[in-house]
């Protein structure tokens, strides 16, 4: 029988119901008294000075009750303290197609939406720079004057251990260039944000957003708004995936608007506008040079990307750490150097999507060594358990490795699909691959410098035996809430369902700084797990004193506390909490966590990468590619994730099997692109996010390492399983056509081009993927060309010049 | 969300009125290679093309002519030949046991048209109607504006797919079209003043503004399928996703066989050039001979010939073009004799 009544077993979400039943209220359900309906207008070049906007005409328009620009919230602001060079909506100068540039409050949302056209903005035109090559070069035009060079954003270079000696030592070096597209969340739930200012002069603000502390001082900065007099409530995320974790133009405009009229507005963004708010994956250029000896193992890795930002920091500079900090996690590198340069583009910002940082390179890491494991002849699953990084153990870049459930892993992805004797073997068009790779439970460090707790929890017991968890934590679907419950469950013996989670509420529950970085089951589980010890050792003492059983003698499950020698000498759990109220007062306990010190090194950008615990996981794809049509068919993913205690299996596999899912997409078609800068394909119908039935099957395989300081030893299962999805798909494209790609996503076309069946074109390629910065295919300006045409072309074509008969 | 314009409903009871409705509001004087904004009055009948098209203000009729009441305007009718009414739905096309029978690439085209949602709701009127598209074109209002507009919507600008195209290139792209056609269907038409038939093959045109000779005031009222005996056929799409999505390249396929030999045969492509194209050479190549590897070949070598896709929708010019062979080998193959 299991020590636990909660953890480990399959109790459905506390807020499922809600969820599938419609009840659940997002923050585009709430429908407050006189409120009113904002829209943004939106810039349309890519790159202007605005030399004048005038708004006189939509504010005459009847219904139109208020308008702000972003003269009226001049603040510079940002997710990074260190890196803020955004404004709530554009001042002076825009900086990509679809940035906020003012807001209109009006009774109805068609009113608003007709105003915007009223709006009339007078732009300069400047020189766009859209690629990665073209920011590193053009001195002459700078996107944001801060940059020292051209249009870097920021450029970072670590250097651990030998490395001219680990390549000096190796017997084979390999050096590959690779290019990992841009995607985007595409959460089904559009960014929503309604604000209230109230007479009391205090503002509340429900949102959409996983970040519902930092978001609370970004608005006391930008509106000039004491944060005392500020109310942040996180409403359930219909999905969020890092895309509703920065501080966004539509929130400042609603709560400003309603300051400005004193009554409720909501801001909720149409789908194209979800797609220029995006803070997704950054396209990254990636060389990854790696070393090793004769059986494989690695000598020395020398790595460098190179970011394409978007416009705007969001947390790049998190983001350009996070592709150099984790490689070293997974497989032993006794020299390692990491060279990493974000670029400004006039694109909508990327920032964090699930993996953030580490899904890029992880993705041209494990394409290269099974590309070792060929070049030496070794089965690629029994390599990488050859040279795993020990747990308990620092890595060459001084991070701490605590509990490594890898090996464990490989060996459940073998059993499970057995690679290594069908790798190989499955036939032309059939191909199996493998990946491992790991994340963070958590960052170990805040994103503004503090001493004080990353999560607190609060919570309380009341005379009926009900019990209130209060903590700061957004839920964004990941099951945040069902895991606060089932923590306080689990230490109180009680049932989750018996809880009542109060979160995201910056009044009502204390700070967790917020659902990124796979952090809020270790931390705020360990917050409220500290909380509910505290509770639970009051109600021992009381339940000590009833029964004459020594305190170390009971146990608290099933709503009752019993001597566990005698289970039949118990009280219930509500008696025990009216004699605990009877004897200590009031039944209240706060709890809190803080990462332990000393789990990264401490030299300049140390800040990124070190967390409490890793999660490790693999992955196994099998697809079949139709030779003649070039379609890519993703037969089955089976992932491992070690996630150190299931503390509900069937929420760990569902968020291991969305990770798989996301993934998919990811390699097989989602692009988030753009012509001239306008994005190509800002709808669900024609960015292509797999549904439902396009899915692969999926399967979901827990690894329990037990994790010493997790919450019942829980690591992260939110972000970590998405990584080696993508590239053992890519390895299983090579087991079936013999073609590496070295580029996301892999198309049809492509595959037609590596075949040498591309119409008309038909040389064989053994690799699909970049050689160097400049762009792979075609002409970077060609789409520029086309929306700056005029119709001389064709009105020459339609009238022949005079003599031509 | 996107908002629908402000626009008036109206809802006539018979084929006749709704076209004496279109007639009253100037419906014969809309011309559309003036722009589509331009349109006062529209027809709908499931509205799952138009009005996301309305939503973008591609389209901002003043008043929509509701089909949704006519009388007698969904069904299917065997006397002789198929009589389908223009308002059956896809769903119903796709699930009538007559159509999956004898009539099996139109039952397949149907099947494989949009969502089960959508497909509940479109019927095969409006996809013979359906607007080409165009991934310059099918954007918000807010886009266009960025992108300052194209053709299709603004004649005095260029097509932003060829910039010195003369004409607009967006892409024809209903499924059930081609599949009607190697059925040999018929379409016929009211408007206020009588009634005319018209081949499918001879009802459309190589012009993305102005796609087929349907008239802004003419109602499409029924389809008909000769029923011949021996034919076989069948519809092969290429789209990005099973689950649903327009065609990026499409085949469709009949052959009646004569004992061991092909007596007649037709091949139509879709979205692989403005309209969907009857393709006679694959025919000639077909006709006589048993569907040998060559002859499939020959007629897919005539299919490739004539496909002209372009750099509109998802997918890539090659991709399609070399679909264009595959799908027609792969269709016809699958109508040799078991």
């Amino acid at each position: 029988m299991s020590e636990f009544s909660v953890i480990g077993r399959r109790l459905p979400k506390v807020n499922s119901w809600a969820h599938l039943t419609g009840q659940a209220r997002y923050a585009d359900d709430l429908f407050l008294p006189r409120m009113l309906y904002g829209r943004l207008l939106r810039a349309t070049r890519p790159h202007a000075r605005i030399r004048r906007i005038d708004v006189s005409r939509a504010a005459a328009h009847p219904g139109v009750v208020a308008i702000v620009t972003g003269a009226d919230m001049p603040a510079k602001m940002g997710i990074m303290p260190s890196t803020q060079d955004e404004t709530a909506l554009a001042v002076d100068k825009v900086r990509y197609v679809g940035e906020p540039v003012a807001g209109v409050a009006a009774v109805d949302e068609d009113t608003a939406f007709d105003a915007l056209s009223l709006i009339e903005v007078d732009y300069e035109d400047l020189d766009p720079i859209f690629t990665i090559e073209e920011a590193l070069e053009r001195e002459d035009v700078k996107i944001h004057d801060e940059s020292k060079r051209a249009n870097v954003f920021k450029e970072v270079h670590l250097s651990f251990g030998d490395l001219d000696g680990g390549f000096a030592s190796a017997d084979h070096v390999r050096d590959d260039w690779f290019f990992f597209e841009g995607n985007t969340h595409a959460p089904i739930e559009s960014h929503s944000a309604v604000a209230s200012y109230g007479a009391d002069d205090k503002l509340t603000l429900w949102t959409a957003t996983q970040v519902p502390h930092y978001l609370h001082r970004e608005l006391e900065k930008v509106l000039g708004l004491p944060r005392s007099r500020i109310r942040v409530i996180a409403t359930p995320n219909g999905g969020a995936f890092g895309g509703k974790s920065d501080p966004f133009g539509h929130e400042f405009a609603a709560a400003l608007l309603s300051m400005r009229t004193h009554r409720p507005v909501k801001i909720t963004l149409d789908r194209e506008e979800v797609f220029y708010a995006h803070r997704g994956r950054h396209p990254v250029k990636m060389r990854i040079r790696t070393g090793v000896k004769k059986d494989g193992e690695i000598t020395a890795v020398h790595y460098q990307s190179w970011l394409d930002g978007g416009a705007y920091a969001s947390y790049g500079i998190a983001t350009t750490y996070y592709t150099g900090a984790l490689l070293t996690v997974t497989y032993r590198i006794p020299a390692y150097k990491f060279d990493g340069v974000r670029v400004y583009t006039n694109k909508p910002p990327c920032g964090p999507k699930r993996g953030h940082g580490t899904t890029q390179p992880r993705y041209g890491f494990e394409c290269q060594l099974d590309k070792i494991a060929q070049d030496l002849g070794l089965d690629a699953l029994e390599y990488r358990k050859r040279i795993l990084q020990p747990p308990h153990s620092r890595t060459v870049n001084d991070l701490r490795i605590t509990s490594m459930g890898l090996g464990e892993c490989l060996d459940a992805l073998q059993r499970a699909t057995r690679y290594s004797e069908r790798h190989g073997e499955l036939g032309r068009g059939k191909g199996i691959g493998l990946a491992g790779s790991a994340y963070i439970s958590g960052a170990g460090l805040p994103i503004y410098w503090n001493e004080m707790p990353h999560s607190g929890a609060e919570i309380r017991i009341d005379r009926g035996g009900g019990v209130t968890v209060m903590c700061g934590t957004s839920e964004i679907g990941q099951g945040s809430d069902n895991m606060l419950a089932s923590v306080a469950a689990e230490a109180l013996g009680i049932l989750p369902s018996d809880v009542h989670v109060v979160s995201g509420d910056t009044s009502l529950a204390p700070v967790d700084l917020g659902s990124y970085s796979s952090r809020v089951t270790f931390m705020a589980g360990n917050a409220v797990k500290d909380a509910a010890m505290k509770l639970r050792s009051l109600l021992f003492a009381a339940a000590s004193e009833k029964l004459g059983v020594a305190e170390d003698r009971l146990i608290a499950a099933y709503h009752r506390i019993y001597d566990q020698n005698d289970p039949e000498k118990f009280i219930s759990f509500v008696d025990a909490a009216v004699l605990a109220e009877s004897k200590h007062g009031t039944l209240v306990a706060a709890g809190s966590y803080k990462p332990p010190k000393g789990i990264g090194g401490s030299f300049k950008g140390a800040g990124v990468g070190p967390t409490p615990a890793y999660s490790y996981q693999a992955a196994v794809a099998e697809v079949s590619v139709d030779l003649e049509t070039g379609t890519l068919t993703v037969d089955k993913v089976t992932t491992a994730h070690d996630c150190g205690r299931a503390l509900n299996p069937a929420n760990v596999e569902g968020q291991i099997e969305g990770s798989a899912y996301m993934g998919y997409g990811e390699i097989i078609a989602e692009e988030q692109i753009f012509r001239g800068g306008l994005h190509k394909k800002p709808s669900l119908l024609d960015y292509k996010l797999p549904t439902s039935l396009d899915t692969p099957a999926l399967e979901a395989i827990v690894v329990e390492s037990v994790d010493a300081e997790g919450p019942f030893g829980a690591k992260e299962a939110g972000e970590g399983p998405l990584n080696p999805v993508i590239p053992a798909i890519a390895n299983a494209v090579y087991d079936a056509i013999g073609v590496r790609f070295d580029e996301t996503p892999i198309t049809p076309e492509k595959i037609l081009e590596a075949l040498g069946k591309r119409d008309n074109r038909g040389v064989p390629k053994s690799r699909i993927g970049p050689d160097g910065l400049a762009e792979r295919n075609g002409d970077p300006k060609r789409a520029q060309r086309r929306l700056d045409a005029s119709t001389e072309g064709r009105e020459r074509k339609r009238t022949p010049p005079l003599g031509s008969r | 969300m996107l908002r629908l314009p402000r626009f008036r409903v109206l809802s006539p009871r018979t084929y006749g009125e709704a076209a004496k409705l279109l007639d009253e509001h100037g419906a014969a004087e809309l011309d559309r290679s003036r722009g589509t904004p331009t349109l006062r009055v529209m027809l709908v009948a499931g509205g799952t093309d138009l009005f996301p098209n309305m939503k973008r203000r591609q389209f901002a009729p003043e008043i929509l002519v509701s089909l949704t009441h006519v009388r007698n305007a969904a069904g299917v009718q065997e006397n002789g030949e198929l009589v389908i009414s223009a308002g059956t739905t896809l769903t119903a096309l796709a699930q009538d046991p007559r159509v999956r029978e004898r009539y099996t690439a139109l039952a397949e085209a149907a099947e494989v048209v949009s969502t089960p949602q959508l497909r509940n709701m479109g019927t095969v009127g409006g996809n013979i109607c359906l607007d080409t598209r165009c991934n310059w074109y099918d954007q918000s209002l807010f886009w266009r504006t960025a992108e300052g507009y194209c053709m299709k919507t603004n004649p005095e600008v260029v097509c932003r797919v060829a910039t010195s195209s003369p004409r607009c290139l967006a892409v024809a792209s209903a499924d059930t079209v081609p599949a009607l056609m190697v059925l040999g269907a018929t379409v016929h038409f009211e408007d206020a003043r009588g009634a005319r038939d018209v081949r499918l093959a001879e009802f459309y045109r190589e012009d993305g503004m102005s796609p087929s000779t349907l008239r802004s005031d003419e109602v499409l009222t029924d389809v008909t399928i000769p029923r011949e005996d021996g034919w076989r056929s069948t519809y092969v799409k290429l789209r990005d996703r099973g689950s649903f999505d327009f065609p990026i390249a499409a085949v469709a396929a009949a052959v009646r066989w004569d004992g061991r030999a092909v007596a007649d045969a037709r091949v139509a492509i879709t979205a692989l050039a403005s309209r969907p194209i009857l393709i006679d050479a694959a025919r000639a190549a077909l006709i006589g001979t048993r569907l040998e590897d060559e002859a499939i070949a020959a007629a897919a070598e005539a299919v490739h010939k004539t496909a002209r896709p372009m750099d509109n929708t998802s997918g890539t010019i090659s991709q399609r073009k070399r679909a264009s062979r595959v799908l027609t080998e792969r269709a016809l193959r699958s109508l040799r004799p078991a």
